[in-house]
């Protein structure tokens, strides 16, 4: 669409597709994308959930074959696909979430671990190894003990390691899949410079990354998908957060912010001047029965500390919390869960639900005192408060007593509330509620938490995507560095004004 | 140093508890500190060891192996009955039929393992059965005493008088375990199947997407345990004069809880060669001293298993939370 | 009539179909291959000696649900019966009465939860590895009761207590009632209770299972205390049926109490299993080892049919994977 002709006479594309199409089981996961990388940039691939940027970098490093037609043309060579040997023969790596890396082993055996892959043993040349890591990390502007084992370093570091490890494989293009997504704010400034660094030395980049504010800092370009489809593709200069966001949803944003008037009613929690040195400090809020309150602000801000803290999984240095009216202090989170608090973690696949467990079951495990009889479990009990929680949240399952893992992620995060609905909770604290959920499932997942509120339940809800609390909660908090430092009406406020504040 | 100390901090915890044990015998007991005694302990323990760093390495690579010592058995009977057909036949000839035919049945394993996906613990425990039941059934619990010359004749290595009479030796299975520890280091240390296989216990998921080849990382570990095995056994005939079917069942629950007290984990990745023999010495030097000092054999197997689950729950206690300055920024992965 | 199968499924689990397609094949091929394979005395036989094996299996049953396991059972088994012994023996010996048999069950069973308990507490609050843990309790239980009993038998057992371990009610002998009445206890545990849902939950995650409110700790305790306790009364079954104990009896057991929970479906991981399957699992191995001692086979051979026929499972089961995998494949 617009804005190709970019730097285009400057330097011929490194990278550039078109008509890609991909249908996995009759659905379009790419429908005609075409998509293009410049030498040395940094270029930027936005996208909700599930608008097909993994499936594309899939076709680019050819674990996927893009139905015929499509045509790849990469370093001067045309393809109709791509398979992983040529993929990384021609300098393409990706940095997946994940990191594939070897925690027990060395940094220097980490990054250069290609010199261990051979066909027949050889001696291993450690000092080779280390020559080529120290090389690697130098390129990177970083210095690092390589010979210490990986689990020493915390996260970011590792995140280094893996990019030094592409390096060694001669990269010309690298692929970083949500880099920072467990970073905090300094780390990610940090994972930044050397993304710089690698743009500087003429290694092309691709970001893949749903924080908008990364996005505005680092590339030169933006190629935005939705729905499988190219939207377009813009230059970063002169874009704001919210246009890449209308971008991506493709929605004006017709919600407006909420109205409700809660003065009269009761305070359900109340806490003052909460601490946990190091984690958060002099934190005091109030939440209404009936009230969605928000709280945002950047990874590593505390919020999840804060939550687990309210939740009884961990104990306050200082502070006090009201909850309905009584002083509570909780020794473990099953003193929570029985003063009426409930806690949806961020981490829906290792925390939240338990995976390979039956549907049913999940849901149970929280409140199974509610359907014992006589102390036994009855089965009929069960089956009819599972079949009511699955009609009232419109959960889509085939049979209950199906394992977790085979529904899709807004069904599962539907299981994790109807799980802590299920305890009769007075105040639900819901963390990143849609994280890995579709695009088209996070407004149902926002419908029934405003059913909730509007019910009398009073929530927390935790998002470090500002939108999200912007036109879902009653308040927004902003938390930055363990401490509230703002407070906002989102009624009184522009959207913008709040991501200008989290952001900056 | 503090880095070293970092990256080996269960061998030298090891090698402290060692140390301390050791300097208590020496002032508890005449007989302990003596060059008779430390042979003795060579000579006694290269049986374990070899067990022990040949099942080291199925450790890191992520599996566990249950079937190793009635494998031994199995081994042993047949070398000594091989020997028989061929007629006398030499150390040598010994070795390299026992290993054959222990990386034979190391292979059975991996087999089982890598083609049919069943989860080692399994497939060992199965075959555990197999080797044991067939063997004893096959043999009908019968015991082989005729054994050649050359296997049960003492070979001493270096021998000297000590001042009070007594003979300190070095016997032929303290060069063979030296051979197999030195082989084992070599293997997972300095080439790079080793690193492969250490990478694949760490993130077989990683490894698959290197390149490296599953099959061949199972085939490789588990044949090298056999191949340690079918040594091990050999020795163990040649130690004990005489080949008793049953004589190492129930051997490799020994050799394993020694084994991870060196610091390999279950689950793979990690794990030493020197952490291994450390971890076999301790439980013999404990054993020794506690002979020594004439204390009742009933009692110090109690006593060896009471600081068993001492050190594995101390070190499960990490060693990080004793020695608050090693402490770094850790992030669970 | 479909919702009453359902049920059944429901109650049973799909891990029956092997186990018992095992049992349908043991019974054809002995039943053909022994003519005297099904008679009464082959069923009296395998009555006979499960308990021994059934018991210990179903102590090792509930620490591989949570992911874990515990080599101790054999050796706990033989304190527990260790234990009893001398209360009979310091109450007159054979001349002992019932309320001391009582006095030294009850106290019996104390020691095997007790052993259990130390395990359970050990793994609940280091995280130590389930295997070390219950392998250096193994080792430490077999050296103190090889000092206590200076590696000798401890005999001297009442009249009444060998006559319990052979006697039958309704033609059923009374170790197998004991042993039927405790799989249905832990039949109703795992599938009715709390505790045994909460099990199953740990085997599957257990940061998830504790973030639901769950004390996981607890449950780890408890599952460890239940199978000291349950091995207890296979020790105090021993005692009965050999007149006496000495430690190590039953050693060669713990290996297979590991093979009867794997061939009767229980995930390795922990997580999920049955106890039915793992019920019938153990008949057929019993019924395998009748019959192979019927054809003039002994007890070792029947050994290593177990493991054969394990592994044949396993292969089984990787094919109807694949099976599985190639359809859903083309379709």
């Amino acid at each position: 669409m617009a804005d190709q002709a970019l730097d285009g006479a400057a330097s011929r594309p490194l990278l550039s597709l078109r008509n890609v199409n991909m249908t996995f089981g009759g659905v379009k996961a790419l429908k005609n994308v075409s998509f293009e990388v410049l030498p040395g940039e940094v270029h930027c691939l936005a996208g909700e959930n599930g608008s097909g940027k993994s499936t594309l970098i899939k076709v680019i490093t050819g674990v996927y074959r893009p139905e015929a037609g499509a045509v790849i043309d990469y370093d001067g060579q045309s393809y109709s696909h791509m398979s992983p040997v040529t993929a990384q023969a021609g300098g393409i790596q990706v940095i997946w979430q994940d990191l594939a890396l070897f925690p027990e082993m060395t940094v220097a055996e980490n990054i250069a671990f290609q010199t261990v892959i051979a066909r027949w043993p050889r001696l291993v040349n450690y000092a080779e190894m280390r020559r080529v890591a120290t090389n690697a990390l130098q390129r990177l502007g970083v210095t690092l003990d390589v010979d210490l084992a990986l689990h020493h370093f915390p996260i970011a570091q590792r995140q280094i390691v893996a990019i030094a490890r592409a390096l060694v494989g001669q990269a010309k293009l690298v692929f970083m899949d949500e880099p920072t997504a467990s970073l905090t704010q300094s780390e990610t400034d940090y994972l930044l410079d050397i993304v710089r660094n690698l743009s500087a030395s003429g290694v092309a980049v691709v970001f893949v990354s749903h924080r908008l504010a990364e996005v505005l800092e680092i590339s030169s370009r933006v190629t935005v998908l939705r729905d499988g489809a190219l939207v377009g593709v813009y230059p970063t200069k002169g874009l704001t957060q919210s246009r890449i966001t209308e971008l991506m949803t493709g929605k004006t944003f017709g919600y407006s912010a909420l109205h409700r008037d809660l003065g009269t009613s009761p305070v359900m929690l109340e806490v003052k001047g909460l601490s946990r040195p190091g984690e958060f400090q002099d934190v005091s809020l109030t939440v209404r029965r009936g009230e969605t309150l928000g709280i945002t602000g950047l990874l590593g801000a505390g919020r999840t500390e804060l939550a687990l803290t309210l939740f009884g999984m961990r104990k306050p240095k200082s502070g006090s919390v009201v909850l309905d009216g009584n002083p509570v202090r909780f020794g473990s989170n099953r003193d929570a869960i029985a003063a009426g608090v409930a806690y949806l973690s961020e981490d829906r696949l290792s925390l939240g639900l338990i995976q390979p467990q039956a549907i049913a079951d999940n849901m149970v495990v929280a409140s199974l005192d509610k359907i014992l009889s006589r102390g036994f479990i009855s089965s009929d009990r069960k089956r009819s408060l599972v079949n009511r929680w699955i009609r009232d949240l419109g959960v889509k399952i085939g049979k209950q007593d199906d394992a977790i893992s085979t529904l899709s992620g807004g069904n599962q995060q539907r299981v994790a509330i109807a799980k802590w609905l299920a305890t009769d909770p007075k105040l639900l604290i819901l963390d990143a509620p849609t994280v890995g959920v579709d695009v088209g499932a996070r407004a149902g997942i926002f419908d029934i938490v405003s059913k909730l509120a509007d019910s009398g339940l009073a929530i927390i809800l935790i998002s470090d995507e500002v939108p999200e609390v912007y036109f879902n909660a009653d308040r927004v908090l902003h938390m930055a560095q363990g401490r509230i430092v703002g407070e906002y009406a989102p009624c009184a406020t522009t959207l913008q004004a709040i991501e200008e504040a989290v952001y900056a | 140093m503090r880095r070293f100390v970092r990256s080996h901090a269960t061998e030298l915890a090891l090698l402290a508890v060692i140390a301390v044990i050791c300097v208590f015998l020496s002032f508890a007991t005449d007989r302990f500190f003596t060059l008779g005694n430390a042979f003795d302990l060579l000579n006694t323990s290269s049986v374990n060891i070899i067990f022990a760093v040949g099942l080291l390495v199925v450790l890191i690579a992520g599996g566990i192996d249950i079937s190793f010592a009635v494998a031994a058995s199995v081994v042993q009977y047949l070398t000594a009955t091989v020997l028989g057909w061929v007629g006398g036949g030499n150390w040598i000839v010994g070795l390299i039929i026992a290993g054959a035919l222990g990386v034979a049945l190391g292979c059975i394993n991996a087999f089982l393992i890598h083609g049919f996906r069943i989860i080692s613990i399994v497939a060992t425990i199965s075959t555990f059965n197999i080797f044991f039941g067939l063997l004893m059934f096959f043999t009908g619990g019968v015991s082989i005493y005729n054994l050649p010359d050359w296997l049960t004749t003492r070979v001493v290595l270096f021998e000297r008088e000590m001042a009070d009479g007594t003979w300190a030796e070095i016997t032929l299975p303290v060069l063979i375990m030296a051979i197999c520890v030195f082989a084992t280091w070599a293997l997972i240390t300095r080439t790079t199947t080793g690193r492969q296989l250490y990478a694949f216990g760490d993130n077989p998921e990683g490894a698959r997407r290197f390149g490296i080849n599953i099959g061949a990382m199972q085939f490789i570990a588990f044949g090298w345990l056999g191949m340690m095995a079918g040594i091990a056994g050999l020795v163990q005939g040649h130690y004990a004069q005489e080949v008793v079917p049953n004589a190492l069942y129930g051997r490799e629950l020994d050799v394993l809880a020694a084994a991870v007290l060196g610091g390999a984990r279950l689950g793979g990745g990690k794990g030493s060669v020197l952490g291994c023999i450390l971890g076999v010495l301790l439980v013999s030097i404990t054993q020794n001293g506690l002979n020594l000092m004439g204390v009742s054999p009933f009692a110090f197997k109690m006593i060896v298993g009471a600081i068993i689950l001492a050190a594995i729950t101390l070190s499960n206690t990490s060693i990080e939370r004793l020695l608050p300055f090693l402490k770094s920024r850790r992030v669970p992965s | 009539m479909t919702v009453l199968i359902d049920r059944a499924r429901n109650a049973l689990g799909p891990e029956l179909a092997g186990p018992l397609a095992a049992f349908a094949v043991v019974m054809v091929v002995f039943g053909i291959a022994a003519p005297n394979f099904l008679s009464r005395a082959t069923f009296g036989s395998v009555a006979f000696q499960l308990p021994e094996l059934g018991l210990l299996t179903l102590a090792m049953l509930l620490p591989i649900l949570t992911g874990g396991l515990n080599l101790a059972i054999t050796f706990t088994a033989n304190m527990a019966g260790l234990t009893l012994a001398w209360v009979l023996q310091s109450q007159g010996g054979v001349d002992a009465g019932i309320g001391a048999f009582v006095l030294g069950s009850v106290l019996a069973v104390a020691v095997g939860a007790l052993s259990g308990l130390i395990m359970g507490l050990v793994i609940a609050y280091t995280k130590a590895h389930p295997i070390l843990v219950s392998l250096s309790m193994m080792i430490f239980l077999r050296g103190l009761g090889e000092f206590l009993t200076r590696g000798g038998d401890v005999s001297g057992i009442p009249g009444f207590l060998a006559r319990i371990g052979y006697s039958s009610i309704f033609g059923i002998p009374v170790p197998l009632l004991i042993f039927i009445a405790s799989v249905l206890i832990w039949h109703i545990l795992l599938t009715r209770m709390k505790l045994g849902f909460n099990t199953y939950m740990i085997g599957s995650n257990i940061e998830a299972t504790r973030y639901s409110g769950i004390n996981t700790r607890k449950v780890q305790v408890l599952v460890y205390t239940l199978s000291g306790a349950m091995c207890a009364v296979a020790g105090i079954i021993m005692l009965a049926r050999f007149n006496s104990v000495r430690v190590g009896h039953g050693e060669s057991y713990l290996l297979i109490t590991v093979l009867a929970c794997f061939l009767g479906g229980v995930n390795p991981f922990g997580g999920f299993g049955r106890v039915i399957p793992v019920f019938v699992a153990l008949v057929v191995l019993q019924l395998l080892s009748s019959g192979l001692n019927l054809m003039g086979a002994n007890q070792h051979l029947a050994t290593a049919v177990w493991g054969i026929l394990m592994i044949t499972v396993m292969i089984l089961r990787w094919l109807a994977g694949r099976l599985k995998f190639l359809n859903t494949n083309r379709g």
